[in-house]
């Protein structure tokens, strides 16, 4: 091959095989597409030469690597010309190792030698090099704490930038000494680049030490040049550098708290007036917004000038804004119109962020906030179709939460949902979303059923052509939307007609998809039961596969049974395959169903329930078992008594449970612009609290309704979301009947809102109507709540508690009152606690732990979370006077972890309640 | 604030690897790879863009095949984190001139370079090719783009690469000529990517076959004007579009099919603009004024949906000839000037699963048509070249008799083409204007037409 290479036959850098690749050992064995073609042949396939890898590198590793050293250490002392550029390509092969994972730090030495060189290439590549090593060996990165202190004070401005960025990089903890010298002497540098490099430097010094950073009392620095610079890029770095650092320190001293605080509301010390008229280009934005308001009137016109922050700067400073509150409405007005040609901006991050700040500063009005929807839906339809599919997707998240706030507002734009046939599943999915959404008495026609008969043409509908279509889980998704669209409507007519013909089209997946939504449609319209009975009855059960669907179409077969012909010979027939059938949802429907029928046609039954009943007693799944053995003594009871439990006349459901609360829906409002509305879930169910980011100002209470307002504005703000929820939440009126019961396991509000406990578990009830053991099923919970310890107490029941401190068994207070106090309140107690596995099991329930805790007059005000991360507020109060105690209790199960804050008004006897509070949490587990 | 970005080859290799927080672990290459290639166990679904594994946010664009991925644990603005890894693409290609596996591979050190400029400590420092270029010292090594991997027309289509391969200048922003010095240019683009649904059109299985076109239920232009410099000195540039171009249909109905097409003034819904861009003259004389960063970026996007002549009308036709056999119509015309020649233009119609065989009718004494059914995903694939109208006739077996309604098993019918010289929203760049300060030769200046069917579907 070198000869090759030499006579210029073959490029020496590439593959002779494939051209592809520079030819490498790793290379020539393991990716080249010729060698895998060899392996393959031999029987060996890639997966298997995955896990040979490390000891495949270990085999060459030495020959390879020794040889480099070598040739680099031949080349250290050399200052012959063209030296730097045989370095570059042993630099290069070095590097290229490191990137495939191979261990190349035993050249560390050789190339620190090799790095005393004026070429900026070659430093460049040592400065790569040094960074990915130094952090694993720290005793190699004293070696380069030499030249790279010489480095930044070279004459060239991009050396010392780099060099600074590269000792800040090193990552080692005992070497952060060196570091303060030249980080203070980069944020004085004459030259931008140095001072951008050292704003960020500042930021990885408080990582790796953080009392260092202080001690040096760079944040000062950071804030003085932020203020100051005329460089826009090092006003960003600053302010980002300090957002972090603030942001973090605030979970230690209550100074950094303000600090971090002042970047919104305290504007006095972010800007100081003077400075002002120096800076002509950089930072007016947030230091006009923190402005009073006639001097602010001065720089408005200089305010277009934010063009001078790169784009990715502004987004940082529009975020900092939309926690901005503004003092009144003209200047809310002034900053939107400062703003407004933001929305014409090309970057999507730009647009998304602006429309948070207009969103979000003017919940307050809701006629302006109508006006916002109106002005920002153009923009956004732009973004969704101007970028990658990528982009596009991340736009339209943010479209669907706006459509699902105020679908009106959309409802004449339903053909920009319309889904193209080539688009990826996960947009197609949001389109169908809001086309359901903005179904309303007006379009609802044209969007299911575009009846284009005036066209002579057969009548389309844009959704029946998605269930046609060849694309399986669209066709499923467009079936959902169909019959969502259907429970949402007055006038479902025409729209059960087409359900119908989705059945004649005999496609298993539009079938199965179909029956459970037929099934739907009947709890909530059961006039409908004549049409749909004679279409279901005419389905084969064998083309029925799919468990959900084969317990809809028994369900129908048992509720219906009278009606349909055929109803006990099928059920019989299925009971005859009872073996065959895996799922156990199926088996219990099918009991349930057979007993039905035998009620209504007893003669004709007889011989499937006997089968039913003896293959359910035999049935190695417990539930099944458990059910067919109640309906056994039941019959054997008294039959009127079974079937006034098996077949009570039914109330028709008027709403199904949403699977979103509304105030996750307004949390995920409150983080606009941020991965919450694509998960669509909180923050708090995907990230741990370290990681909520630097925007992320008040994960306590604040966000239990609303972000981050100061005090005062708190009670205010919430009034005005309301408002805004009546305009904008045409849904909202459902969403309060049905309360909370069928989302229990993500989020829910116990006591927040009394009067939809009773809609809540009313709705459950007409849930659960379909199932009829339901009574079994919740004595047999109660049972095992007893045998926890849980027992439900019937009225608030202190236990008596061997303690001082008596709690007021009836405490009561308002979720608003309980804000108020809890931002007001400083923390008395906080401590970390662990508690017995068992009681971590016993959360399983998500109401256990504030029954619990109710029993010791201990009230939960708000509880949240998804495993392993739960978090509560529980409210106490003394017995005889008003003083309350106000917990947070942050729960991790997999850990058995629990973080306690108690905030009390009477400070001397918090401690006296933490034990009290700790005693009753342990008690959660025993029995 | 990013922890990680990489850029994966197909296969899922590590090709470009930059770590700038060290919270995320090492192996999120590898997790991330094995998490898209098997979202659902039935590979049909795509893995979104964005998803969250064991607390680690994972976002990830597709460009030219390979996935540039980005990891982090905050909550972060999914716009943010997708516009960059778009952004980074989009460098890398202006240094590289040609973005391909190879040539990530072979300047895998630039590529580093650039990254360590482009990202610092996760935040984000500049994405501007034009301000890069200070810092950057590597010389790119330029990959030969006729040397690259041959990825099929369709194939770059499919990968949503909004940017046409047409429009594709390989040429590095940094890289010298062969002869040394830079040739002065500057390449406007006016891309416009159609969606076109025309509803079905009538279908007789028995009795005379009548063939009719469908009414478009929806249409829609994406476009945009793309700019690429490679001019010193960066001059200030004139860019004057037509006189009756309006912005934003106040008052009428977004899908009102008012003006008749052909004629009349042009309507955009909406636009955006590059930051470059300065309005000041645009109310009176429709002028953008800008001075172009270098690299490639996008003066202007816009939507319309005011009403076009679709440039091609598809009909339809299915006769059933008995239980076990039918026949497929399938008529295109080119609906535009035959001056304009349409490249790689593809027929393609999902037929009934239970088909086995199809027999084309291909017409006679045309170069270029071919037509084939792809067995394994029961698809008809008809490739044509050029204008005018053609007809495709198709004869289908099925392996069990036929019950029902074969429309419901087959179509819709969907094009797809690129269309050089022709833009249906008939927006023009009337002249472009380069302030000259250099007294030197009059820089190249091309401005180009492009039309590309984005979603063009005829239902049956």
């Amino acid at each position: 091959m070198d000869f090759l290479a030499h006579h210029h036959i073959i490029s020496p850098d590439l593959c002779p095989f494939c051209s592809l690749e520079n030819c490498d050992a790793i290379h020539t064995f393991l990716h080249c597409r010729f060698a895998l073609d060899i392996w393959r042949s031999a029987g060996i396939h890639e997966h298997v030469m995955i896990f040979s890898q490390p000891s495949f590198q270990l085999w060459f590793q030495e020959g390879e690597v020794s040889d480099l050293k070598m040739q680099l250490r031949q080349l250290a002392g050399s200052r012959a010309p063209g030296t730097d550029d045989t370095k570059r390509e042993l630099f290069k092969k070095v590097i290229s190792y490191m990137t495939i994972g191979i261990d190349v730090s035993s050249v560390f030495s050789e190339m620190v030698m090799c790095s005393a060189t004026s070429d900026i290439v070659l430093k460049k590549m040592c400065y790569l090099y040094v960074g990915n090593y130094a952090k694993h060996n720290p005793d190699l990165a004293l070696l380069t704490i030499n030249f790279l202190q010489r480095d930044c004070k070279d004459e060239d401005p991009m050396i010392r930038g780099l060099a600074l960025r590269s000792l800040c990089s090193l990552g080692v903890a005992n070497l952060v000494e060196y570091l303060v010298g030249p980080l203070g002497n980069g944020l004085k540098d004459g030259n931008s680049y140095v001072r951008m490099v050292a704003a960020v430097g500042v930021l990885k010094l408080y990582h790796l030490s953080a009392v260092t950073c202080m001690d040096a009392d760079f944040p000062a620095l950071l804030k003085h040049l932020m203020l100051k610079d005329k460089d826009a890029q090092v006003v960003a770095n600053c302010l980002t550098s300090l957002q972090e650092i603030w942001s973090l320190e605030a979970g230690t001293s209550e100074e950094a708290t303000k600090e971090r605080e002042s970047l919104l509301s305290k504007p006095d010390r972010l800007c100081d007036c003077n400075s002002l008229s120096n800076i002509t280009s950089t930072g007016e934005l947030d230091l006009l917004l923190a402005f009073p308001h006639q001097d602010r009137l001065v720089y408005i016109a200089q305010l277009h000038k934010m063009k001078e922050f790169g784009e990715w700067a502004q987004c940082i400073v529009l975020e900092l804004v939309s926690k901005y509150v503004p003092t009144d409405s003209d200047e809310i007005f002034d900053i939107m119109n400062l703003l407004e040609d933001r929305l014409q901006h090309a970057n999507g991050a730009v647009v998304l962020a602006t429309i948070k700040v207009f969103l979000h500063m003017t919940l307050s009005m809701t006629d302006v906030h109508q006006q916002v929807y109106e002005r920002i839906k153009a923009p956004l339809l732009t973004l969704v179709s101007s970028g990658s599919p990528e982009q596009s997707y991340a736009v339209l998240s943010h479209l669907h939460l706006l459509v699902m706030r105020a679908p009106f507002i959309f409802s004449l734009d339903y053909k920009h949902f319309y889904c193209q046939y080539n688009e990826p599943f996960y947009v197609k999915k949001l389109k169908l979303e809001m086309l359901t959404a903005v179904a309303n008495e007006s379009n609802t026609y044209e969007i299911v059923s575009a009846n284009a008969q005036s066209f002579g043409s057969i009548p389309v509908t844009e959704l029946c052509e998605y269930v046609a279509n060849v694309d399986i889980p669209m066709a499923r998704e467009s079936i959902r939307a169909v019959g969502k669209i259907a429970l949402q409507q007055y006038d479902v007519n025409a729209i059960v007609d087409r359900l119908l013909q989705f059945l004649e089209m005999e496609k298993e997946h539009v079938t199965a998809e179909t029956l459970v939504l037929v099934k739907d449609l009947l709890r909530k319209y059961p006039q409908w039961s004549h049409d749909c009975i004679a279409v279901v009855g005419n389905i084969s059960s064998k083309n029925v596969q799919e468990p959900k669907a084969k317990a809809a179409l028994i369900w129908m077969l048992g509720e219906y049974a009278q009606d349909m012909q055929d109803s006990p010979y099928i059920l019989e027939s299925l009971i005859e395959n009872w073996d065959e059938e895996h799922s156990a949802e199926v088996r219990l429907h099918l009991l349930t169903a057979v007993i039905k029928c035998f009620l209504r046609r007893p003669p004709e039954t007889q011989k499937a329930l006997g089968a039913a009943l003896a293959s359910g007693l035999a049935d190695f799944h417990q539930d099944v078992r458990d059910r067919a053995l109640f309906y056994y003594r039941l019959l054997q009871y008294d039959v009127s008594v079974a079937e006034r439990i098996v077949n009570p006349p039914k109330q028709a459901v008027s709403v199904f449970a949403d699977t979103q609360s509304s105030e996750i829906k307004d949390r995920i409002f409150d983080e606009f612009n941020s991965l919450s509305v694509v998960y669509q879930k909180p923050s708090y169910m995907f990230t741990d609290k370290e990681h909520r980011g630097p925007f992320a100002f008040s994960e306590d209470l604040g966000n239990l309704s609303i972000g981050a307002e100061p005090d005062d504005t708190v009670v205010a703000a919430q009034r005005v979301e309301e408002n805004d929820k009546d305009l904008l939440l045409s849904t909202s009126e459902k969403e309060e009947s049905q309360g909370y019961a069928n989302n229990g396991s993500a989020y829910n509000a116990p006591s927040y809102n009394a009067s939809t406990t009773t809609g809540g578990s009313q709705g459950h009830l007409d849930l659960v109507s379909l199932d009829q053991t339901s009574t079994a099923h919740t004595t047999a919970s109660l049972a095992i709540d007893e045998l926890l310890g849980l027992g439900m107490p019937a009225g608030p029941s202190p236990a008596p508690l061997p303690s001082a401190l008596l709690l007021n068994a009836k405490a009561v207070i308002d979720p608003n009152a309980f804000q108020q106090k809890w931002r007001q309140l400083p923390v008395s107690v906080s401590q970390d606690i662990s508690i017995d596995p068992r009681g971590v099991a016993a959360m399983a329930n998500p109401q256990a732990l504030p029954q619990h805790m109710q029993a010791y007059s201990i009230h939960c005000i708000a509880s949240g979370g998804q495993a392993p991360n739960f978090k509560f507020f529980f409210f106490a109060q003394k017995a005889e006077e008003s003083s309350a105690y106000l917990v947070e209790c942050v729960i991790n199960s997999s850990s058995c972890k629990v973080q306690l804050k108690i905030k009390a008004d009477d400070q001397s006897t918090s401690q006296a309640f933490a034990e009290l509070f700790q005693s009753s949490l342990s008690k959660l587990s025993l029995p | 604030m990013i922890s990680q970005f990489f850029v994966l080859s197909q296969r899922g290799d590590n090709i470009v690897f930059r770590d700038y927080r060290g919270d995320v672990q090492k192996g999120s290459a590898e997790i991330f790879f094995r998490k898209v290639k098997f979202w659902k166990e039935d590979g049909k679904e795509e893995a979104p863009p964005v998803f969250n594994l064991d607390g680690v946010n994972y976002f990830h664009v597709k460009v030219v095949g390979l996935l540039f991925v980005a990891t982090t644990r905050i909550n972060l603005s999914p716009s943010l984190a997708l516009e960059l890894l778009q952004r980074i693409a989009r460098v890398i290609k202006d240094y590289l001139g040609v973005l391909s596996e190879e040539s990530l591979r072979k300047n895998f050190v630039l590529v580093y370079e650039l990254l360590d400029e482009v990202i610092d400590f996760g935040y984000i420092q500049t994405t501007s090719t034009e301000v890069l270029k200070s810092y950057i010292f590597n010389e790119p090594i330029v990959v030969d783009a006729a040397r690259m991997p041959p990825i099929g027309p369709a194939a770059l289509f499919m990968q949503g690469n909004k940017r046409m391969p047409g429009t594709a200048v390989t040429k590095s922003v940094v890289a010298n000529e062969p002869g040394g010095r830079k040739r002065e240019e500057i390449f406007v683009d006016i891309i416009e990517k159609i969606s076109v649904t025309f509803s079905s059109s009538i279908m007789l299985s028995q009795g005379r076959p009548d063939l009719e076109q469908g009414y478009v239920l929806t249409s829609e232009i994406d476009g945009t004007i793309q700019m690429k410099s490679y001019l010193t000195g960066n001059p200030e540039i004139r860019l004057a579009l037509n006189d009756d171009l309006y912005i934003g249909r106040s008052g009428i109905s977004n899908f009102g099919y008012s003006g008749s097409s052909g004629t009349g003034p042009v309507i955009l819904d909406d636009c955006n603009f590059h930051e470059s861009v300065h309005m000041d003259s645009f109310d009176v004389d429709r002028t953008l004024s800008l001075v172009p960063p270098d690299g490639e970026f996008p003066v202007m996007n816009y939507r319309i949906t005011q009403e076009f002549k679709p440039p091609f009308s598809i009909n339809t036709l299915i006769e059933e000839a008995g239980t076990l056999k039918a026949e497929v119509i399938l008529k295109i015309r080119a609906e535009f000037p035959s001056s304009i020649t349409a490249n790689t233009i593809l027929v393609e119609m999902p037929l009934p699963a239970c088909t086995t065989r199809v027999n084309f009718d291909l017409e006679r004494g045309i170069v270029g048509q071919n037509a084939d059914f792809k067995e394994s995903h029961k698809k008809l694939e008809w490739s044509i070249v050029g204008g005018s109208e053609h007809t495709l006739r198709a004869k289908l077996n099925f392996s069990q008799e036929f019950h029902g309604n074969i429309t419901k098993e087959a179509g819709p019918v969907s094009m797809t083409f690129t269309i050089p010289m022709y833009n249906p929203s008939r927006l023009q760049v009337k002249y472009l204007q380069i302030a000259k300060k250099t007294k030197t030769s009059n820089p190249y200046r091309w401005v180009r037409y492009v039309t590309q069917a984005n979603s063009y579907v005829a239902r049956i």
